[in-house]
């Protein structure tokens, strides 16, 4: 177990051979693993079923589930009739009723998982990883799993099973071992352990007084969102409002429907219903244009394939979102250009070579920088930001978190999306917790302790 | 955004060209000749220009040899049938322009790959046109077609004149208009652009309109050289105008690149043609090393890109 991004997925990226070890080692079955390489795992019998499966779309399910497992060189004749049954008959074992001649893209999710899963236990596994295989099973699929789990360990096969539902693991773990910050904070019998005790190993520390937050005046709300819903985005009855000056984190694990919000709000995802005001203005973006043009920025969640535009320079990525306001009479000043992108520059102590330098060249620090910086030349009326310190050094981090609370004190609202629990605490005035595309709880600054907030995000009452 | 260092081996191997010719044949650097290598390539540098746009926000045009045949032939057409010769031209340009439209609404809007969406247009243009026409030439043309009533000397002056004119405006509008620099970051990263408020798929069509213009512009002075013209001369242009645009340091893949490296790519490419003649090559070994000039923009892209 462990909060977002604490390192499980990496984990299991190594046992896998997808990623290389910097150093330790791995033990798998008495052999010490000298080589990561993906066939290397496969031949010690470790198996892996991800998060987000994996198949050919246009492929069969039973040529999906024959790929890699049939004997035979590159001309041998395919023996359809028994590929299908040998299909039917791994299908069977995880209890999934699906046609093997449907093209794998047909499938739902869950279907999808399914014959993931079957695949994978259809080879001879040693040890068997699951990261969060249960996130789109009904509550049958996940029972019919876990009887599988329990044959499987009986006969012999490790299991490490990765999952954010507290209430699954007592049914399952012998062991379990927590996780933060990439480092194992703890490994407790199963039995010893109750889930407010578990919740508090994964937030660990204290909240620290590393951000420093600045005390601004809140003004009158910048944003007031009324019963929004959204089946595009898997968002329904979200009412919250930000006052100028105010910083709203919102928290919430991954999939609880935080970026889904944003995009509702950015003109990214039809909205259904409910009402939306910025600057006491109802607004209904369609675009981004449109709800730029409406006073509000957005600064997304992967920077790297949508924060900034790589191979274009630190100067027009700084005036990309803002061309109006560096050009005179429809044409772009350069003098003004360059000027501002100075200016920002030297604000924001951007670390590049020049205004000239792709912004592919830059650490991810000062890219995000570069994309904060830009809304510092338009000055919108609500800024959200979705997971601003992903990836960043320490350094430049406090540096963010600098410039957001200044962004505040000029009277933007801020909504704060980020999965980091000390991030939300620290920066925020108020916390708004989502979870399965709804708010469920909300705190206040001086109200708030990491437990009851990660709780709430899963879905638990806080411990008394 | 370097388009010195992008076009940078298409002019080493341009000036060596040169220097080779210098040595070699310095006949091929008499005015005479080097007005008609200039000319012979207008058609081919002025539909560049359009196509360094149209490459620049990620896409790519295969129908424009059969869209310049269909506004040469539409220009010599109503010439024929007594429309002034310059106003025949402009009907031209727009009609290249509403082809060019066409497939920017098909690309941005329905989101087709463009490759598909013109090569389609290709075999449309090409074959409605065949069947049009029966593959004859636009014959029985005004005295006044010819050169737009200029005569040779002046006609060429013209030719030269809108070249240099396009190829400037082309410049300066990807480097100082707001949609120009909308270009760049379309093809560099047209999620992101959308982002950050920007019109992508608005861009993606003006660029094919643009692209198509140019197309309808440099068919219709083409066909002026020519005292009947043909529907078919500008068939396959468009593998010599792509070529052009990449070997001058325009990224296939969209977002780098410049109408100056554009130029370079058109001369190294044209004059390896006529530069083989006055070398005493063999012409046939033209098409086989403009081939391997492409070959070598690409791998020099490619290696550079994964160096970066």
């Amino acid at each position: 177990m462990g909060e977002n991004g604490a390192g499980k997925s990496t984990l299991v990226r190594i046992l896998t051979g997808a990623t290389s070890p910097d150093g330790g080692t791995v033990v798998i079955g008495g052999h010490t693993v000298e080589r990561f390489a993906p066939l290397e795992a496969r031949r010690l019998g470790v198996v892996a079923i991800h998060q987000h499966p994996a198949l050919f779309p246009d492929l069969s399910v039973a040529e999906n589930l024959a790929l890699g497992a049939e004997p035979g060189g590159v001309f041998a004749r395919v023996d359809w009739p028994a590929r299908r049954a040998r299909a039917r008959e791994a299908l069977a074992r995880v209890g999934a009723d699906i046609d093997v001649d449907r093209d794998a893209s047909s499938l739902s999710l869950p279907e999808q998982q399914l014959v993931e899963m079957a695949r994978a236990l259809s080879v001879r596994a040693r040890l068997l990883i699951l990261d969060e295989p249960t996130a789109s099973l009904t509550p049958r699929e996940v029972d019919r799993l876990f009887d599988l789990l329990k044959d499987l360990r009986a006969s012999g096969v490790a299991v490490i099973y990765i999952s954010h539902r507290l209430e699954e693991l007592p049914r399952l773990a012998d062991r379990v071992t927590v996780l933060r910050d990439g480092r194992t904070v703890a490994t407790e019998a199963m039995a010893a352990v109750d889930a407010p005790s578990l919740i508090t190993l994964m937030v660990g520390r204290e909240v620290a007084s590393v951000f420093p937050k600045r005390e601004v005046a809140i003004g009158v709300p910048v944003l007031e969102v009324e019963g929004l819903s959204s089946r595009e985005a898997g968002v329904s009855d979200i009412s919250l409002i930000v006052g100028r000056g105010e910083i709203v984190g919102l928290a919430g694990l991954v999939g609880a429907g935080r970026t889904e919000l944003a995009r509702v709000l950015f003109g990214l995802a039809a909205r259904d219903s409910g009402s939306v005001r910025v600057a006491g203005r109802e607004i209904h973006p369609r675009s981004p244009e449109q709800a730029i043009a409406a006073g509000i920025a957005y600064l997304p969640e992967d920077r790297r394939r949508h924060g900034v535009v790589l191979d274009l320079p630190v100067s027009s990525n700084l005036t990309l979102a803002s061309l109006a306001l560096v050009s005179r009479h429809g044409l772009l000043d350069r003098a003004a250009e360059r000027a501002t992108a100075t200016r920002l520059v030297d604000a924001l102590s951007v670390k590049t070579a020049s205004l000239d330098t792709p912004v592919r060249q830059l650490s991810g620090g000062n890219q995000q920088k570069v994309a904060l910086g830009r809304w510092l030349v338009r000055t919108p009326d609500l800024l959200i930001l979705d997971e601003p310190t992903q990836g960043v050094d320490v350094g430049a981090k406090a540096e963010i978190h600098r410039l957001v609370g200044d962004l505040a004190a000029r009277g933007m609202g801020v909504l704060l999306i980020s999965s980091e629990l000390l991030e939300v605490m620290g920066m925020s005035d108020r916390i708004l917790v989502m979870r399965h595309g709804r708010l469920v709880a909300e705190f206040n600054r001086a109200t708030s302790d990491a437990e009851s907030v990660m709780a709430a995000a899963f879905g638990r009452a806080p411990a008394a | 955004m370097r388009p010195v260092r992008l076009a940078l081996p298409a002019l080493l191997a341009l000036l060596a060209l040169l220097a080779v010719l210098a040595l070699l044949a310095p006949s091929f650097f008499a005015p005479d000749n080097l007005r008609d290598v200039v000319i012979s390539n207008a058609l081919v540098q002025i539909i560049a220009v359009g196509m360094t746009m149209v490459i620049l926000t990620g896409q790519v045009d295969v129908a424009v040899g059969a869209t310049a045949g269909v506004c040469a032939v539409l220009s010599a057409t109503l010439a024929r049938e007594g429309v002034p010769p310059v106003l025949a031209a402009m009907v031209a340009t727009l009609a290249g322009g509403s082809i060019g439209l066409v497939s920017g609404v098909l690309v941005a809007r329905l989101r087709l790959p463009s490759i598909v969406v013109t090569l389609a247009l290709l075999v449309i243009l090409r074959d409605g046109l065949r069947w049009a026409t029966d593959g004859a030439w636009v014959g029985d043309l005004p005295v006044s077609f010819q050169w737009f009533g200029l005569g040779q000397g002046g006609g060429q002056t013209l030719l030269i004149g809108l070249t240099v004119a396009v190829i400037v405006a082309g410049a300066w509008f990807l480097r100082t208009t707001p949609l120009g620099r909308a270009v760049y970051a379309t093809g560099s990263d047209a999620e992101s652009a959308q982002l950050l408020g920007l019109r992508p798929d608005r861009v993606v069509m003006a660029s094919f309109a643009a692209c198509g213009l140019l197309t309808g512009l440099a068919a219709a002075l083409n066909a002026s050289r020519f005292a009947e013209v043909p529907g078919a001369i500008t068939a396959g242009i468009e593998m010599k105008v792509i070529a052009a645009v990449v070997v001058g340091g325009t990224s296939i893949t969209g977002g780098r690149g410049s109408i100056g490296g554009t130029v370079i790519g058109v001369a190294l490419l044209g004059t390896i043609g006529t530069g083989l003649t006055f070398l005493g090559v063999s012409a046939y070994w033209e098409r086989a090393l403009q081939g391997a000039i492409i070959l070598a923009a690409i791998l020099y892209e490619t290696v550079r890109r994964r160096r970066a």
